[in-house]
């Protein structure tokens, strides 16, 4: 039996695949209210440091990779300055009937 | 070899020290206990050059037993129902981390109600889990079982139960040949080629996200996907039924006995009626069988050893020309029947004259069944298949009506 009958992967970028596309919601970050713009360094941070898919790089402000950012929402919660939104991903359509039901 | 007078849980320890294995983990429940108990006082004593680590609960037993196996150790543990039952996840990781894993089952029935005597439900309930599932019928068995899964095991990575009736095994003495080490070693060479090692140099994600499809890993090769990883598990459990005999095959060579691989017969070959089941039944069976011959119906045992893989080719051939099996199950699926019954039914389905299959309940949270219990219930299975019955509800063996104490 080859190690490749097994399920294993060498640590990398994305090893389990493009995982943003599992995304309903799609965080985004206002330049303007972040403290590390507004200071002008590296600081604070904390959406870095609490993504639980490592898809936040460190940076004023910091980056979001939405290839691999599966949307949980985390960064919008912990960020001190309410810097960081959620979008949805698309307009989801709303059902209707013939009888003329909810719009 | 020399030979000693002990119960199930000590040759069940014995053969886990023979086997030299390097970590147990394991929590005490109740008829398992004495098993990691002896092994406990040799790893104290420096008996046995081993790891012993005491957890919480079972489910960490079993994880700890992963995590140790997966960076090459041999490890060893045992449980019983509702231990068996909190392992439940783990169960289910280490076969499809696909992990050589041993573990002891002394049978005992599932709460609720509690109780802590015999039945098979707490084993049979994993059937499905991807694990190899061995039953043994008396306490030689145990020790050469438990050692034989370790060469199992290793050759196909799955993980082994072997199980073995809780009390009526257990904790009951019978003289057992014990090997010498050195014949053991001989006959299981340390773990060499452990598939997972987990090395700080060049780290490895065990069990990572495996969606739906095949995909290119880091390096550019296409690993299978879940699905794929299902079959080959599948693979390996039906390359098993040929790995066991095998197995037992060259213990037999090494040792010098042998169990008959994947299933056993006592007096079948001229039968007409074969008594099916698993684990210590089996040897009670044979004194039914005695007993019925010496009346002149022409009977026979066939044991079950390796309940999964499920040996249906085997047992269509030894049950080839029979007219009835009648199968007692220590079991139950719920709102079904017996998992043996169920199972061997579905065994026969393409056999081109199969023998009727009358399913018997018995010996559930230690209810007695006595040899002539399992005579009288065959008698009532012949003379329902010679009124023209050729299918009924499962007969509880030894039901007592509602408030009769005896």
């Amino acid at each position: 039996m080859s190690a490749h009958q097994v399920s294993q992967s060498r640590p990398s970028v994305g090893e389990a695949g493009a995982t943003g596309d599992w995304r309903n919601e799609a965080p985004f970050i206002v330049a303007a209210t972040c403290v590390a713009v507004k200071l002008g360094k590296i600081t604070c941070q904390i959406c870095w440091s609490y993504c639980p898919d490592a898809c936040i790089s460190q940076g004023m402000p910091p980056v979001i990779d939405l290839t691999y950012c599966k949307g949980c929402g985390i960064c919008a919660e912990v960020c001190p300055h309410h810097a960081i939104g959620m979008r949805a991903e698309a307009e989801h359509g709303v059902c209707t009937t013939d009888e003329g039901g909810a719009e | 070899m020399t030979t000693k007078v002990i119960t199930g849980n000590e040759a069940a320890a014995i053969a886990a020290k023979l086997a030299r294995v390097q970590v147990i983990a394991a929590y005490p429940i109740t008829p398992q206990s004495p098993v990691v108990e002896s092994l406990s006082a040799w790893v104290e004593s420096g008996e046995m050059p081993a790891e012993f680590v005491t957890v919480e609960s079972e489910h960490s037993a079993l994880t700890v037993c992963i995590t140790a196996s997966t960076v090459g150790a041999r490890v060893f543990t045992a449980t019983s129902a509702n231990g068996l039952a909190y392992m439940n996840e783990q169960v289910w990781w280490a076969a499809g981390a696909r992990l050589p894993i041993v573990m002891c089952i002394a049978n005992r029935a599932m709460a609720a109600p509690w109780n802590v005597l015999n039945d098979q439900q707490d084993s049979m309930s994993e059937r499905d889990a991807g694990w190899i599932q061995l039953y043994c019928r008396d306490n030689q068995e145990i020790l050469d079982t438990t050692v034989q899964a370790y060469r199992i095991a290793e050759r196909l990575n799955v993980p082994v139960m072997v199980c073995y009736d809780g009390f009526l095994l257990s904790h009951t003495v019978m003289p057992v040949d014990v090997p010498s080490a050195e014949q053991i070693d001989a006959f299981l060479p340390p773990r060499t080629d452990p598939l997972q090692i987990v090395d700080a140099a060049d780290p490895r994600n065990i069990g990572p996200v495996t969606i739906a499809d095949p995909r290119a890993d880091a390096d550019g090769v296409v690993r299978p996907g879940y699905m794929e990883f299902r079959a080959l598990h599948h693979g390996a459990l039906l390359d098993a039924l040929e790995v066991i005999p095998e197995v037992d095959a060259e213990y037999a060579a090494a040792i010098g006995r042998s169990w008959g691989g994947l299933t056993w017969e006592y007096q079948l070959a001229d039968a007409d009626v074969a008594v099916i089941a698993a684990g210590s039944l089996t040897t009670q069976l044979t004194l039914a069988v005695e007993a019925l011959r010496a009346e002149g119906v022409r009977v026979g045992v066939l044991g079950i050893r390796s309940y999964r893989p499920f040996p249906a080719a085997e047992m269509r051939a030894r049950l080839a020309g029979k007219k009835l099996a009648v199968v007692f199950d220590k079991a139950l699926s719920y709102g079904y029947e017996g998992p043996i019954a169920g199972d061997l039914k579905a065994a026969l389905f393409t056999a081109e004259t199969p023998p009727a299959v009358f399913g018997c309940i018995c010996g559930l949270g230690g209810r007695d069944v006595s040899p002539e219990n399992l005579a009288d219930a065959t008698r009532r299975a012949i003379t329902d298949l010679d009124a023209g019955v050729r299918d009924r509800a499962p007969e509880w063996i030894n039901l007592r009506p509602e408030g009769s104490a005896s």
